[in-house]
């Protein structure tokens, strides 16, 4: 076996250092009922690179790649072409295959690029203070809230109906288990909600996206200074961070805590994971967050060094009053996305940003020109939401079967709602073309 | 925004505000290392991106955007953001030389107990950036991924079968993400047979790991610790004390963090049953006994899968990780959504109850835990692993693990002391008696190794053991790499008994990118983002620029 170092001669040899028969000696402490005798029955046995390829060439071909078919779908996992550079640069088997640094003397590299990631997400939140990731966006958005708990020492979480679907069932969840109240307000598909009017004393947070599932764009400020005044906190989650390169950061609008979904910088679609979340908020609120901190120092010979930082928040030493269970964080899909934002740069995040308006712009209104197609939103980035003439579910499978990936149909994500059956969420970022546009348009024609 | 520092300064990297750097060196002098830029051949001085950046610099080239109404609701970002400039070259540079900072797997042996830093195929990553695998959205129409949920499912048969147990919960991002998931599904079992209520215990034992007892208060649980016996195992007459109707449940990882195999988990999965408490097992140690030992044999209800550890995800500095969750039947049915189902010929996502039903499957799931469906990335690295594997290879590897350990263990234990009797599994525990009165520390012993070239052991955990010192070679060192590493630690062993080695110890590391660093400082006056002021160097003529 390829990956096996140790040779028969080899395994003989320790066994008689170590002073054992066999290799069955060293697991005597089994209980022998437990003991397989032989390979685990009914699997395969080993392979070489060319099978295993192989196989993998066969999982592949059974879908289908919207890197070959015309693509429009977003919904929280945003397709944007990602620069060769980062991809090559997280294949290094030093950032690849190092761990967490525990010995900073020796995991500088990811240490640093750590610390410039969390640099680089306060800057485009418009935030204090950010964490070295979470695990992706939907989690960090349930850790935001455990967080808000803590600080407010309240129970009562209001989950805006703008919040992405799987979003608000994963907060829903948690406070299930966790024990603490999540009010859902109801699917917001016009981007009308007014929540302001629903906070009160008993409130730890208030959770809205922005821009929302729907697509709209909001402005939280009055939001914020209500769950100010009534001693709460605004969280405010991003899923497609891009948008940071053209819209108010939620840090000018009053948030407490960001959260975002770090994947449309440098992390592929990947069929929805690994992804990265990016996790910040106020200096005050430092301590409370869940989540692993890089912070500056020197060495013992004066010179800049970087550390884990405030670790006592943690489950390795806090054990069961730690912040967060937390253990991992996302670290390569971390440096992806700061591999990726370096490349941009301020000119290139935010022309990446301007395009990406736009070609959604041109979407909307090539798509809102069709007859029975209603455009649902006055204001978005990259994707907005069209009511049909007719359930959207059927429309999407009518349009794969002619080889287009024509967006979400909001009742896969909000099953059992007759409001939304007939909406449709439509994204377009920078990768689409007229190419592309034109046989979606043709093809709803066709199918409406 | 600072436009640029002089570059023998930027590479010096400065000192921190109050950090008492060691005499400032202007531009032009030569740095502590004796050279002009303070480079040490391969080892470049590195500064920040955000000293390095100009505005006319960008490191990609996106076309003109056509001219469109806005649609932005007034909201236009009014500010600039302030990230820098570099160009392509520049980037690359800057994280190669970064990487070279680090320690690696692909460098050499990094025995971290209980981390599992096994080989990382590079088929794997290959296979995972084929296009019709890793260029998949999770929300398109499920007819046109069935290859991809196929594929999840082939990964799942693969891990019920090598644990024994009849399902899995594939969504868990990560291990500590697979407890939160199992200890759900414990407490909706007990919700099921309304016992929730007054099952409140959650025994674990003292050499636990940390994310152990940080999942079951996070659920309301209390935590109740169980003392290990002398042999450095679940001490089963403390632990049959504890048991009582007020149980839900046991979190015990086994093999056990001191690297040891719970020889009586038969008995205790009996006494937990007999109370009609549940057996949370914590699979991070799965190597040891993968391919030869399925836990469903000892009575576990639950344990989650490190893919990252056993099968070989690339650790990645960090993250990202996966933990499957496998499950007994009485757990199954509250895995969470969502359920990969096959429907005749064809592959389902159940993302809600009314598709559990249409499809005509019996479940109550706990809910959600992640958006999308589960780390797919690290899925197919995991199978590409297994399968290169396959159940001869993977029986293999435990075997080889655990010889590699208790190779170790042998070669040491005269100069070393171990913390239990022997044989180990995949990783051999020391504790710091070896070093009694010789003024070194468990942490300057690690530190020296480092001066070696190695990446350190686990240092001070498990919590049980005084000093403890954690090694765990992995399947993959060859013997000539472990005698190697054999030799340099009977060294270290032989240098500290000296008695008079402790300063030199306190020293190391004296030839890592970085010396000792101070922590204390670190966590006393945080510095977590770069800030123009943090720290320009004295007179630097870019300060004013910077603000």
């Amino acid at each position: 076996m390829r990956y096996l170092p140790l040779t028969d001669a080899d395994r003989r040899e320790m066994l008689s250092v170590i002073g054992a028969k066999s290799v069955d000696d060293l697991f005597k402490d089994v209980p022998a009922s437990a003991r397989l005798g032989a390979k685990v029955a009914g699997l395969p046995d080993h392979q070489g690179e060319l099978e295993v390829e192989r196989a993998f060439q066969a999982f592949a071909a059974k879908n289908v790649s919207p890197g070959t078919a015309p693509f429009f779908i977003g919904a929280g996992a945003y397709r944007h072409h990602v620069p060769s550079t980062v991809d090559y640069m997280i294949q290094r088997g030093e950032f690849l295959t190092s761990y967490t640094p525990y010995q900073p003397e020796i995991t500088q590299g990811t240490l640093q690029y750590l610390f410039e990631f969390q640099t680089q997400v306060t800057l485009l939140t418009g935030m204090e203070v950010a964490n070295a990731s979470m695990y992706d966006g939907s989690t960090g958005t349930a850790e935001a809230v455990l967080m808000a708990n803590r600080i407010t020492r309240r129970h009562k979480a209001l989950i805006s109906g703008g919040l992405h679907p799987q979003y608000r069932s994963i907060i829903e969840t948690t406070a299930k288990w966790e024990g603490f109240k999540a009010v859902l307000s109801k699917a917001d598909a016009e981007g009308l909600e007014d929540l302001i009017a629903s906070v009160d004393k008993d409130t730890s947070c208030v959770v809205v996206q922005n821009p929302s599932f729907f697509g709209h764009v909001r402005d939280f400020t009055k939001l914020a200074e209500a769950c100010h005044a009534a001693g709460a906190l605004l969280i405010v989650v991003v899923t497609e961070v891009v948008s940071l390169g053209l819209l108010k950061p939620p840090g000018d609008m009053g948030a407490d805590i960001v959260v975002c979904e770090g994947q449309s910088i440098g992390n592929g679609l990947g069929f929805g994971g690994p992804y990265v979340g990016l996790f910040a908020t106020r200096d005050k609120y430092m301590r409370q967050m869940p989540g692993r901190l890089v912070g500056e120092t020197v060495d013992a010979d004066g010179k800049r060094g970087f550390v884990l930082t405030l670790s006592t928040r943690e489950q390795h030493i806090r054990r069961e009053k730690a912040t967060s269970n937390i253990c991992t964080n996302a670290g390569l899909c971390a440096l992806a996305f700061t591999v990726h934002l370096t490349l941009l740069g301020e000119a290139g995040f935010t022309r990446l940003s301007e395009l990406n308006h736009a070609k959604a712009s041109q979407l909307a209104d090539k798509v809102s020109a069709i007859a029975g197609v209603k455009l649902l939103n006055d204001s978005f980035f990259n994707e907005f939401t069209v009511k049909l003439p007719k359930p959207a579910a059927p429309v999407v499978e009518a349009l794969a079967a002619k080889g287009i990936l024509g967006g979400l149909p909001v009742s896969r994500l909000i099953p059992n709602d007759p409001s939304v059956e007939n909406l449709l969420l439509l994204a377009a970022t920078e990768t689409a073309t007229d190419m592309g546009m034109d046989p979606l348009v043709a093809a709803l024609k066709e199918v409406l | 925004m600072v436009q640029s520092l002089d570059r023998s300064q930027g590479r010096e990297g400065g000192g921190r505000e109050g950090g008492g750097r060691a005499g400032g060196v202007a531009a032009g002098a030569t740095s502590t290392h004796g050279t002009f830029t303070g480079n040490r051949a391969l080892q470049i001085e590195e500064p920040l991106i955000f000293e390095m950046g100009q505005p006319g610099r960008c490191g990609v080239d996106l076309p003109e955007p056509p001219k469109v109404k806005d649609r932005l609701n007034g909201l236009r970002r009014a500010r600039t953001i302030g990230l820098p400039g570099l160009s392509e070259p520049q980037v690359v540079q800057h994280y190669t030389r970064l990487s070279q900072k680090n320690y690696a797997i692909d460098m050499g042996v990094y025995p971290l107990g209980s981390c599992t830093m096994k080989h990382n195929p590079r088929i794997n990553e290959k296979v995972a950036r084929f296009a019709g695998i890793g260029d998949l959205h999770p929300l398109q129409p499920v007819s046109t991924v069935q290859g991809a949920l196929e594929l999840i499912d082939q990964l799942a048969h693969w891990l019920k079968t090598l644990t024994g147990m009849p399902a899995v919960a594939m969504s868990p991002a990560a291990g500590a993400h697979g407890e939160m998931c199992g200890m759900m599904a414990i407490a909706a079992a007990l919700e099921a047979k309304g016992e929730r209520a007054k099952r409140k215990v959650v025994l674990a034992p003292e050499s636990a790991h940390g994310t152990n007892p940080a999942t079951a208060a996070a659920l309301g649980f209390t935590v109740k610790p169980i003392p290990a016996n002398d042999r450095g195992r679940v001490d089963l007459a403390a632990l049959k004390a504890a048991l009582g109707p007020d149980v839900a449940a046991i979190m015990l990882t086994n093999p056990n963090t001191c690297g040891l195999f719970e020889s009586e988990i038969v008995e205790i999965s009996k006494a937990v049953h007999d109370v009609g408490a549940y057996f949370y097992c914590d699979g991070a140690n799965f190597n040891a006994i993968v391919g030869r030992v399925r836990p469903g044999d000892l009575g576990v209800d639950c344990m989650h899968i490190n893919l990252h550890k056993t099968f070989s995800t690339p650790h990645g500095g960090g993250g990202p990780g996966a933990g499957p969750v496998v499950l007994s039947a009485a757990l199954a049915p509250y895995a969470p959504y969502p359920w990969i189902v096959k429907d005749g010929d064809t592959w389902r996502v159940a993302e809600d109850g009314g598709a559990l039903k249409s499809l005509g499957v019996d479940g109550a799931p706990l809910g959600r835990l992640k958006a999308f469906h589960g780390q797919m990335g690290m899925f197919t690295r995991a199978l590409a692993y297994i399968m290169s594997h396959g159940a001869d290879g993977l029986k293999q590897v435990a075997e080889d693990a655990v010889l590699s350990a208790n190779y170790v263990m042998a070669a040491l234990k005269d100069v070393m002391s171990p913390a239990f009797e022997g044989p180990c599994m995949h990783e051999a525990l020391f504790d710091d008696s070896f070093l009694k009165d010789t003024g070194v520390s468990t942490l300057d012993f690690a530190k020296a190794m480092i001066d070696e070239g190695y990446h350190p052991m686990t240092m001070y955990f498990p919590l049980v053991v005084h000093g403890a010192m954690l090694i765990e070679p992995t399947e993959s060192q060859a013997k000539e790499d472990l005698d190697q590493f054999i030799g340099a630690l009977r060294s270290l062993t032989e240098r500290a008994k000296t008695g008079t080695a402790a300063e030199e110890f306190k020293a190391a590391p004296r030839f890592s990118p970085r010396r000792r660093l101070d922590e204390t400082l670190a966590a006393r006056k945080p510095i977590l983002r770069w800030r123009p002021s943090n720290n320009p160097p004295e007179g630097d003529p870019m300060k004013q620029a910077a603000e």
